[in-house]
């Protein structure tokens, strides 16, 4: 029911990842020519407003896009993919009588423009006919001309491709070498090369770069087979990124090696396949109760899931009911200022303004300046994630800056920031964590991840297991699923470790709407604890 | 121009294959015109029109290949796209496990193109919308839900002589209609190439129907019980199943239908690798694709234009086909078992599969039922488990508790860790098939599904 172009990355045993594939496809070179100009842009952008406000529209802004994708993959000792891509054009979303139209052109012609603005103001007024709740914008004051770049220091798409193949080819070997049968890795390179103009006086133009350089390891044994997954984050970086620097490594007594803002992705290969084969030799663990111990790899994604998703205000109303669902965070609970979303050491906040993350920018997809706000405080519900036609629905007056759109062509409303939770003041380390749990289980990387549609019930898997036994690390163990609930599970945590063990993971490829829309996010996060969860076990005989 | 008819497909990439001058030339026109329109809290909330055509060229020199599209179709673009797929084949690595394109093939006719469904306007979709509201309004229910309709085309052209065509369309329809104090809460979904047979009145009717029928659940405690699942319930489990029968993987020892040597065996020369031929589940089992299945048609070729057939997955619970690549197949010595060719947004990706059922319908089934759980969808299904397919996921939208043949009462919504493989062999009973997201799945009662814990969500 999905009308983007789907490239299904076979063999790679995540169950076929399905990534959105937008516009041409382009040479190598090409990806690094120069962006539009900016006097140009401005010119076009002023075409779509005045254009939409001579065809009735009260509001009117224009996101003009150039967004680049590269896509290499490599299996086992070959390179199956080099794709590069890029997607041209403008999208304009007014509002007239009251009603949101868009329309979104590839044609980036004078007339083309003009005849689209047109239509977007056409659809707002068709729409407005069964509108039973006019748009209510919070109020936004106009910043002229401005530009941003996200601050890399490398430029991955100007990294010859001949460099990156080497890159990956090293890093399979490296695992092949030392105990993987199979391996697939990957890189994925985006830039977002988008200028942004309203009505309300706004011309900022934004160059974002992100990468995520995930790779699937397999090994086979005479019980079966097993899977370990790279420990690499996705991050709002360049090609640095991928530089292997040891001072951004923290190693964890007994267990793994985990990456902050430097990513040794052919030493991380290295221990996959080493770890592959003590997963095959492994002892499938004891269901029971026990306290937990969840590496920042792997944590980020329980706070997606069960922080990020349910504060999404959108949701709370019911705007995602027939998607992902609603959510348990209903406006009755934070209303009442005393809702115990988690102990009160859980602090939990917001951002697009973490350098260095999926989430940075200056402003977002509908010009509002990008800020931190927090969402649980002290333990206690605070906020939630609204832009500037929702967050009158809570008596707030401005938005709190994420709105964001996948692509020109799409519609931009709104998307999770950053959520992240904040370290302990006191700088203790994983390994201060782990030494005074009695019976515990620390969990290394991101395995399945379910929910259910109010964000209640979850469960969760991972990449490496270690059985802890009186503030040790004493064998790693395999098959480890942890089942809860999100108000008991977060009221639990007792113990974090502090900024130093501080890391950012997160997803390059979250969903939401209909049709669906891609978006990225960060969620930063140290080594936590969370007392007495219930553990099951896996691995099952069939047949 | 979005849509090409074969003739105007032909002539276009006749002239594209012209310009080529590497050793191969393949090329792909996929064109759609799509509309959608969503609504929630009883409101129209987006509503849009896209429409699309790619121009895919990829060339081959020796072993090296590279890709490149366009989606401008002057003269001149057409020739850049083309010296584009050449310059990024001569950069291009070789590819070890290159096979040359294929020649000509007869295909199968195959009727999955619609006037009506080509016909529709925003009109017709903002009135969609409103044969779901105003019955959910006048329920005091509140609706939210997504239709989504498309005309699309494919074509496939190389230098060796394949030509392939297909034009199609489709419309999908969801809607999820809660009650005003979130208690309860109902789904549905439809599915055809032929817009005519969409009644979406008739389908929030059934939404509408679980909405309240599920307001106030009672709590059941988790366990193993027999279900009754909607075909839209165990959609997705047979497509993962099916998803991992791939031939390669099962060789290569890291999937469910890999053979390997008993514990301290040595491994035999020749000996299979793979579990083909060998009874996997229930005798009832019988799945298989056929492109020309009047109900859910597909393309009557697979993504590199060999033609494709009827062919039997399980038959009668035996393993008697396994997909592959052709390189995989040459490597091993068997057929090469192709697919058919979902891409270009045409079938939405999902592989159509046929699932044989039975003749009693859900009404039958529940009436034969001495105690059970009626499942409507599962939601969030992740894999634990690859070997074993083992997988979890969550119930959703109309979850009921049936006694002596009678929908009892709405119960909780419970999470599941539970295999299709295990289904499979634990049926109870197959009755009629529905249509789910392109393919034909019957309802199905299976005993000892494993419900692992509850949930409070609604």
């Amino acid at each position: 029911m999905d009308r983007r172009k789907f490239i299904k990355l076979t063999g790679i045993g995540m169950g076929g990842l399905m990534i959105p594939l937008p516009g041409t496809f382009i040479s190598a070179a090409e990806l690094t020519a120069s962006p539009m100009d900016v006097a140009y842009k401005k010119k076009m952008a002023n075409i779509a407003l005045n254009s939409a406000t001579s065809a009735g529209a009260t509001y009117a802004d224009a996101r003009i896009g150039r967004y680049l994708n590269q896509f290499i993959t490599a299996q086992e000792k070959r390179v199956s993919n080099v794709v590069n891509t890029e997607s041209n054009g403008i999208g304009i979303r007014v509002i007239a009588n009251g009603t949101w139209g868009f329309a979104a052109t590839s044609d980036m012609s004078v007339d083309s423009i003009a005849k689209t603005a047109a239509r977007a103001v056409a659809v707002a007024k068709a729409n407005s006919k069964f509108q039973t709740e006019p748009v209510n914008l919070a109020p936004l004051k106009g910043v002229g001309e401005v530009s941003w770049q996200t601050p890399i220091v490398r430029n991955a798409m100007e990294v010859p491709i001949q460099e990156k193949v080497d890159l990956l080819m090293e890093v399979n070997n490296a695992a092949l070498d030392n105990g993987a049968n199979y391996i697939t890795s990957i890189l994925f390179l985006v830039n977002e090369q988008k200028y942004f103009a309203s009505t309300d006086g706004s011309y900022i133009d934004q160059d974002i770069h992100r990468l995520w350089a995930p790779f699937f390891a397999t090994g086979i044994g005479p019980g079966g087979f097993k899977q370990r997954g790279g420990l690499g984050n996705p991050v709002g970086m360049g090609y640095e990124y991928l530089d292997g620097d040891p001072a951004e490594q923290i190693s964890v007594s007994g267990a793994n090696v985990g990456y902050r803002w430097s990513y040794d992705m052919v030493k991380d290969a290295k221990e996959a396949g080493e770890q592959l084969q003590a997963k095959l030799k492994a002892r499938s663990v004891e269901p029971g109760k026990y306290d937990l111990v969840l590496d920042p790899h792997h944590l980020m994604l329980t706070i997606h899931e069960s922080v990020g998703h349910p504060l999404e205000l959108d949701r709370v109303l019911g705007y995602e009911a027939n998607y992902a669902g609603t959510s348990f965070a209903t406006l009755d609970k934070w209303e009442s200022g005393t809702f115990n979303y988690g102990s009160g050491i859980v602090n939990l906040y917001a951002d697009k303004t973490q350098p260095r993350t999926l989430g940075n920018v200056d402003y977002d997809d509908e010009g509002v300046k990008t800020k931190q706000w927090d969402l649980v405080k002290d333990g206690i519900l605070v906020n939630y994630q609204a832009i500037r036609d929702q967050v009158h629905m809570i008596g707030q007056d401005a938005s709190h800056g994420c709105c964001y759109a996948q692509s020109w062509s799409d519609v931009q409303f709104q998307r999770m920031p950053n959520v992240s939770l904040r370290p302990n003041k006191e700088d203790l380390s994983a390994d201060d964590i782990i030494s005074d749990v009695e019976n515990g289980i620390y969990i290394v990387g991101r395995g399945s991840y379910s929910i259910d549609q109010q964000r209640y019930n979850f469960q969760f898997g991972g990449q490496l297991f270690y059985a802890i036994k009186d503030g040790k690390i004493t064998e790693q163990i395999e098959d480890v699923a942890y089942q809860s609930n999100t108000q008991e599970f977060w009221n639990s945590c007792v113990k974090m470790a502090g900024q130093s063990d501080y890391r950012v993971g997160g997803s390059f490829f979250d969903g939401k709407g209909q049709p669906p829309q891609v978006s990225a996010v960060s969620h930063g996060c140290p080594t936590t604890r969370f007392n007495n969860i219930n553990v099951i076990n896996t691995a099952s005989k069939v047949g | 121009m979005a849509i090409y008819t074969e003739q105007q497909a032909k002539e276009l990439l006749t002239k594209v294959i012209s310009f080529s001058e590497a050793d191969e030339c393949e090329c792909n026109l996929d064109g759609s015109v799509e509309g959608n329109i969503r609504y929630a809290r009883n409101t129209v909330t987006t509503a849009g029109e896209v429409s699309d055509v790619t121009l895919a060229v990829q060339s081959c020199y020796g072993k090296r290949t590279g890709v490149a599209t366009i989606n401008e179709f002057d003269q001149a673009s057409l020739k850049k796209v083309v010296r584009r797929s050449e310059e990024l084949a001569r950069l291009a690595p070789e590819n070890p496990e290159h096979m040359p394109n294929l020649g000509a093939y007869k295909y199968d006719k195959v009727n999955a193109w619609h006037q009506a469904t080509a016909n529709i306007t925003p009109e017709d979709r903002a009135a969609a919308a409103e044969a779901s509201i105003a019955p959910s309004r006048e329920n005091k229910l509140i609706a939210s839900g997504f239709l989504n309709d498309a005309e699309s085309f494919s074509a496939i052209m190389n230098k060796k002589g394949m030509f392939a065509y297909l034009l199609s369309s489709s419309v999908n329809f969801t809607a999820t209609i809660r009650t005003e104090d979130g208690t309860g809460s109902g789904w549905v979904s439809r599915d055809f190439n032929d817009s005519s047979k969409l009644d979406t009145r008739e389908a929030s009717s059934v939404a509408i129907r679980k909405s309240m029928g599920s307001a106030n659940a009672r709590e059941m405690e988790p366990g193993k019980y027999t279900v009754i699942m909607e075909p839209a319930a165990s959609a997705q489990l047979i497509g993962n199943l099916f998803g991992n029968m791939g031939q390669r993987g099962a060789d290569e020892g890291r999937s469910f239908l890999s053979k390997k040597p008993e514990q301290g065996e040595e491994p035999v020369e020749g000996a299979p690798t793979n579990r083909l031929g060998e009874k996997m589940f229930d005798e009832r089992v019988t799945i298989y694709s056929d492109p020309t299945n009047p109900d859910c048609p597909t393309a009557p070729f697979a993504g590199d234009g060999h033609s494709v057939g009827k062919t039997v997955w399980i038959d009668k619970g035996v393993i008697t086909a396994m997909p592959n690549s052709r390189y995989w197949a040459q490597k091993t010595g068997v057929d090469y078992v192709p697919t058919a060719y979902t891409g270009g947004g045409l079938f939405g990706g999902n592989q159509q599969l046929i699932m044989e059922g039975g003749d009693q319908s859900l009404e039958e089934i529940i009436k034969d039922t001495r105690r059970g759980v009626l499942v409507t969808r599962l939601w969030y299904i992740r894999q634990l488990d690859p070997q074993t397919l083992l997988y979890t996921g969550l119930t959703r939208d109309g979850t009921f508790y049936i006694e002596d043949g009678k929908i009892k009462y709405p119960i909780k919504n419970f999470r599941f860790n539970d295999s299709p493989i295990v289904m499979l062999n634990n049926i109870e009973a197959l009755g009629k098939q529905t249509r789910i997201n392109g393919s034909m799945i019957p309802v199905m009662k299976i005993r000892d599904f494993t419900f692992s814990s509850l949930s409070d969500a609604v």
